[in-house]
């Protein structure tokens, strides 16, 4: 490892506490630790807590406090709402419903989408997005049926960055339900999106939001569900009365404060998002001006301004990923949940990459502790890495093996 | 995640690069890493008459493990017969190299096919 600052450059994945977050949790631990469902005083000071974040996040969000749930984050939130409502006979007179849910989702909503499909709970449909990463209203109009029940689609990707178009999503949406009996609702992920999207649900016309801590500098295990009011609804976690009874289970004082805290932060961050997009516009451009061979994945424009994402000919993303590491560098090839599985990116197959492309692709996700120097040292030290991993692959692509045809028995 | 001796077969890589004019070239891909390696072969003969590794070179392009692998399995059949580089099994590639996390099994496989395709190019 080198003796260099070690560079974080992995905020999709994860972020760090903020300080003044980590100090807004620090009395509910130990402190005012009660159960805040207890009567008693120790539970009021716990409630007290709870019912401050919810009011964060309602005002955030533009909706009321009593459509906020808190959950153990964006995982569980995904797969209530894809689960429940599409699993929800009740909305298609004893049908199969039909959800959509588009190709590049976040894999906790395309497995529950299969969950429900593998169980025959569910018709679905896997929107295809365009080269640049964006669902296409025509093509989400043109799969809609008499028995849908619920389209999502995230608001931003976790991988490419790519902004969909929430709003017209909705607008839609809402343009068909006026001619129809039964209702379509509209669900979208915006894990991704908080920290730098306008997320108010009334302007989005979503009926569910999903939203998640630790994207947004709080505690890791906590998130929160937006339920319109009036919207069906199954609870995914049965037991106690949490939660207007819409999710049981004693609640995390502590992740719930620091979740309040992390988006009263993102309201005053002010310009913090155009000093991270002029870092990462730095980074491309400087990587682009550098390095041949070398191309950005996804939308330039539609894009979160913190994520860039290349691809590097004759390269294999791993072998980068580990380089960087080795310099103290952290980055990822793909989302954190798949780091460990060898299939390319279903994200950057659906963009219409090929196997090859995908896995010479890393992501690089800045946040509000990069500095420019940090930037300015990745883009010195990639060209050589690059040209180190060429000289090892010699550039093999395009090489004897046709990748199509090759028999499938290596033990992957 | 990757052992000690891994990461220093990652770093410097024994054998790299391209031969020029080599006796035997073996390619193998897999598809579904998508990982990619090459080994070129230099064959002469011992006093026994018995074909043997002269020279082996390797490209690779594909993840660490790949990469350590076909390095590894370049030191292991140099100098070699046929014979007794044939008898190397993955698992071998695997010890050499301390440990491979189990995913990453299939790249100290793809590297004896690799030398195995090699070989049976020379014979061709
Ligand atoms: S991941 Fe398949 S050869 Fe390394």
């Amino acid at each position: 490892m080198s003796q260099n600052k070690r560079i974080y450059l992995d905020y999709a994945a994860t972020t760090p506490v903020d300080p003044e977050v980590f100090e807004a949790m620090r009395p509910y631990f130990a402190e005012k630790f009660g159960n805040a469902s207890s009567i008693h005083q120790f539970g009021v000071e716990a409630q007290e807590g709870i019912v401050l974040a919810r009011r964060q996040v309602a005002d955030f969000l533009g909706c009321d406090s009593k459509e906020i749930i808190f959950t153990s984050g964006a995982t569980e939130g995904n797969n209530t709402i894809i689960k429940g409502i599409g699993s929800n006979k009740n909305l298609t007179g004893g049908k199969k419903p039909h959800i959509i849910v588009s190709s590049i989702e976040h894999d906790c909503v395309l497995g529950s989408a299969e969950y429900l499909k593998e169980n025959d709970l569910a018709e679905i449909t896997f929107l295809p997005v365009n080269k640049e990463g964006l669902a296409e209203i025509g093509e989400l109009e043109k799969s809609i049926k008499d028995n849908t029940v619920l389209v999502s689609v995230m608001y931003a990707n976790n991988e490419i960055g790519a902004i969909q178009p929430a709003r017209e999503i909705g607008a839609l949406i809402k343009k068909l339900n006026e001619n129809r009996s039964q209702k379509i609702y509209f669900h979208t992920d915006a894990a991704q999106a908080v920290n730098y999207l306008d997320c108010d649900v009334k302007r989005i016309g979503a009926d569910f939001m999903t939203i998640s801590a630790h994207k947004i500098y709080g505690p890791k295990g906590v998130g929160a569900l937006f339920v319109r009011q009036g919207s069906p609804f199954s609870r995914l976690m049965n037991g106690g009365e949490q939660e207007f009874k819409m999710r049981a289970g004693t609640h995390n004082t502590p992740g719930i404060v620091g979740l309040g805290a992390a988006i009263e932060k993102v309201k005053k961050q002010g310009s913090q998002i155009e000093k991270t997009k002029n870092q990462r516009d730095r980074l491309i451009s400087g990587i682009f001006d550098k390095i041949s061979g070398s191309a950005l994945n996804g939308s330039r424009d539609n894009r979160l301004p913190n994520n860039a994402n290349f691809r590097f000919e004759g390269v294999e993303g791993e072998s980068l990923l580990v380089s960087l590491d080795m310099e103290g560098i952290a980055v990822s090839t793909g989302s954190a949940c798949a780091a460990k599985s060898l299939s390319p990116s279903h994200v950057l197959l659906a963009i219409g990459l090929n196997h090859l492309q995908s896995h010479s692709s890393i992501r690089f996700s800045l946040g509000r502790l990069t500095e420019d120097s940090d930037i300015d040292r990745v883009v010195s030290l990639m060209p050589k890495i690059i040209e180190r991993l060429r000289s090892i692959s010699g550039n093999l692509e395009g090489g004897t093996v046709e990748r199509g045809k090759l028999p499938d028995d290596f033990g992957c | 995640m990757y052992s000690d001796e891994v990461m220093k077969h990652f770093k410097s890589p024994r054998n790299m690069g391209k031969m020029e004019n080599p006796d035997a070239v073996g390619e193998v891909g897999n598809p579904v890493c998508g990982d990619l390696m090459r080994l070129y072969l230099r064959v002469g003969k011992n006093e026994k008459g018995e074909n043997f590794i002269e020279d082996i070179k390797f490209e690779t392009l594909g993840c660490v493990a790949a990469i350590a692998t076909t390095s590894m399995i370049t030191e292991l059949a140099k100098g070699k017969t046929f014979k007794e580089v044939l008898k190397i099994k993955f698992g071998d590639v695997e010890k050499s190299l301390g440990s491979l996390p189990p995913v990453k099994l299939h790249c100290a496989d793809l590297s004896v096919k690799a030398l195995h395709k090699a070989i049976q190019n020379f014979k061709e």
